[in-house]
């Protein structure tokens, strides 16, 4: 960050292998070595230099996927890259985005906003993006381009249940909901956008909730398949979504906020080709996309996320992506 | 506040015990879950550990079995049953059939096997018949070792019983786990506790029954050595 940090590294250096008296000194100059050039790479990306970028993921599948994809867009362009997967959880990739030691993770608009704001208010795709920067500002972090990609929580019906009650959007059940019985997981119950704010923003309020703990999996999934829930809260990337063909009830209400995919990094601290490079790719993921590379990576055929965005890359053009 | 007064503040607010979700009803949902498992693993395993452990049949496939599994992760099971017959109470009861098997299988069994073999055969030589010597001698003297098999179980289905909140369960694990989705540390912590002290109170009980069935002769010479 300041001026003058650039030279601690070329300082430290030489003092370092000057230690390698013994083992024990070694082993500890190492592990400094190892946070170093993390921690003064952002100021050479600040210098406009093209070191190394470092691209980090959270730890679940379509985020590594995500991050692969970054990653090879990055080659394409010319760009070192460095992937570190499967860092954790919000607070702990965002801390290793500020401390530098990962340069550009993949995230989600609006969850991002709510965890830089707790209270934004801020709930379509256009005021997300709005209201993003200014609120990440402050914890000197930024983002660029959105993708069209969304995974969201949505209300999810079987086909013969969306022609039963002709349902098309949320605001179609407020008529049937006291029939209905809704699957989703255990929070929903207690989530703004949950069974409080369906009432307020829908008036509707299901028969019966069926908490089940597996984040709109294979449980929930067949819950609704076998009849145990009418209803279910599911993430608009689950690939059950096309294989069971169930039908996404649309939300023109924005109870569930926009939760665009984009690339969360800091200021200044890519170098211009990278950004240029992701904005340019970030319009071309669809959630379709997702759906399709999350059945390769969590479905029957298991692919490692990097080989499934390899496949993804070549068949757009990316070919010096690897 | 701390986690702990926070937890404490949960378990005395008088609006959490009363109502469908309520500390009592939750109790009496985990409490019914474990007797349920309970019943049905007891009347799988200890007919089988007996025969097992009188005949000398089967010893080793037993343990073997008991060893297996034990080795099934609970929570993979409830989901798998879960799958295979959808939502429900049975799904998450075989899971933890499954898992109260092992303790009250090997316990039989080794119980019975471990019964004097001069004692055995004192018993037949004197008239009686197979299943005489099964019920009047080989059953009263390996009780405590059954019962204690019977004990482990119990210990373990009522702490595991929480995971049936994984699905559309209630019982004490319905705070564990709904705590945990909204990170409400402090209700989970409080469930814990409650499992805890549940858990603490069944095995006062059990030991308090495993002390009165026990014959006194065994007693006896079970605290002499």
């Amino acid at each position: 960050m300041t001026p003058q940090s650039s030279s601690p590294r070329t300082r430290w250096r030489p003092a370092a292998f000057a230690a390698v008296a013994s083992t024990a000194l070694f082993a500890l100059t190492a592990c400094g070595g190892g946070s170093d050039p993390l921690a003064d790479k952002n100021d050479d990306a600040s210098g406009g230099s093209s070191d190394t970028v470092t691209v980090g993921s959270a730890d679940f599948p379509e985020s590594q996927i995500v991050a692969e994809l970054y990653a090879g867009v990055l080659r394409d362009a010319g760009v070192k890259v460095e992937t570190k997967p499967g860092i954790g959880a919000r607070e702990a990739y965002v801390g290793a985005v500020k401390d530098g030691s990962v340069d550009v993770v993949p995230d989600y608009s609006g969850n991002l906003l709510l965890f830089a704001d707790k209270k934004a208010e801020a709930a379509s795709s256009g005021e997300i993006m709005k209201a993003l920067p200014d609120a990440l500002k402050s914890q000197d972090l930024s983002v660029l381009d959105a993708s069209k990609a969304e995974d969201k929580d949505a209300l999810v019906v079987t086909q013969a249940t969306a022609d039963k009650y002709g349902l098309k959007t949320v605001a179609d059940l407020s008529s049937s909901c006291g029939e209905l019985v809704m699957a989703g997981p255990p929070e929903f119950q207690e989530r703004s956008y949950g069974t409080s704010g369906l009432k307020q923003k829908y008036d509707c309020s299901f028969k019966s909730f069926q908490p089940i703990n597996d984040g709109g999996g294979p449980l929930t999934v067949q819950a609704l398949t076998k009849g145990d829930a009418q209803v279910a809260d599911i993430f608009t990337t689950t690939p059950a979504i096309q294989d069971e063909k169930l039908v996404v009830l649309e939300d023109p209400k924005n109870n569930f906020i926009a939760q665009q995919v984009l690339p969360l990094t800091a200021p200044d601290r890519l170098p211009k080709e990278a950004v240029d490079a992701l904005n340019q790719f970030s319009p071309k993921l669809t959630t379709q996309d997702l759906i399709d590379l999350n059945r390769k990576v969590s479905g029957d055929e298991q692919q490692n996320p990097a080989d499934a965005a390899k496949q993804w890359l070549a068949d757009h053009g990316y070919d010096k992506a690897s | 506040m701390s986690l702990f007064a926070e937890a404490a503040q949960f378990l005395t607010d008088p609006a959490h015990w009363t109502g469908a979700t309520g500390i009592p009803q939750r109790l009496l949902e985990h409490v019914g879950y474990s007797v349920l498992t309970m019943a049905i693993a007891l009347v799988i395993a200890v007919p089988l550990g007996l025969w097992v452990g009188h005949t000398g049949r089967g010893g080793g496939v037993v343990v073997g079995l008991a060893g297996a599994l034990r080795s099934l992760p609970t929570l993979g099971l409830l989901t798998l049953f879960t799958l295979l017959m959808g939502l429900g109470l049975m799904p998450p009861i075989l899971a933890l059939v499954l898992l109260a098997i092992p303790p009250i299988l090997s316990g039989t069994y080794s119980g019975i096997a471990a019964v004097s073999p001069a004692l055995v055969d004192a018993a037949r030589a004197m008239g009686m018949t197979e299943s005489q010597t099964l019920f009047r001698v080989e059953i009263p003297v390996a009780l405590p070792v059954i019962l204690g098999g019977i004990r482990n179980a119990a210990l373990q289905v009522l702490a595991t019983v929480t995971i049936v909140a994984y699905i559309n369960l209630g019982g004490l694990g319905r705070y564990l786990i709904d705590g945990l989705a909204v990170r409400d540390y402090s209700r989970m912590l409080a469930a814990v506790v409650l499992v805890a002290v549940l858990a603490l109170a069944a095995d006062a009980v059990l030991a308090l029954a495993q002390r009165l069935v026990t014959s006194p002769g065994l007693r006896s010479t079970g605290d002499r050595p």
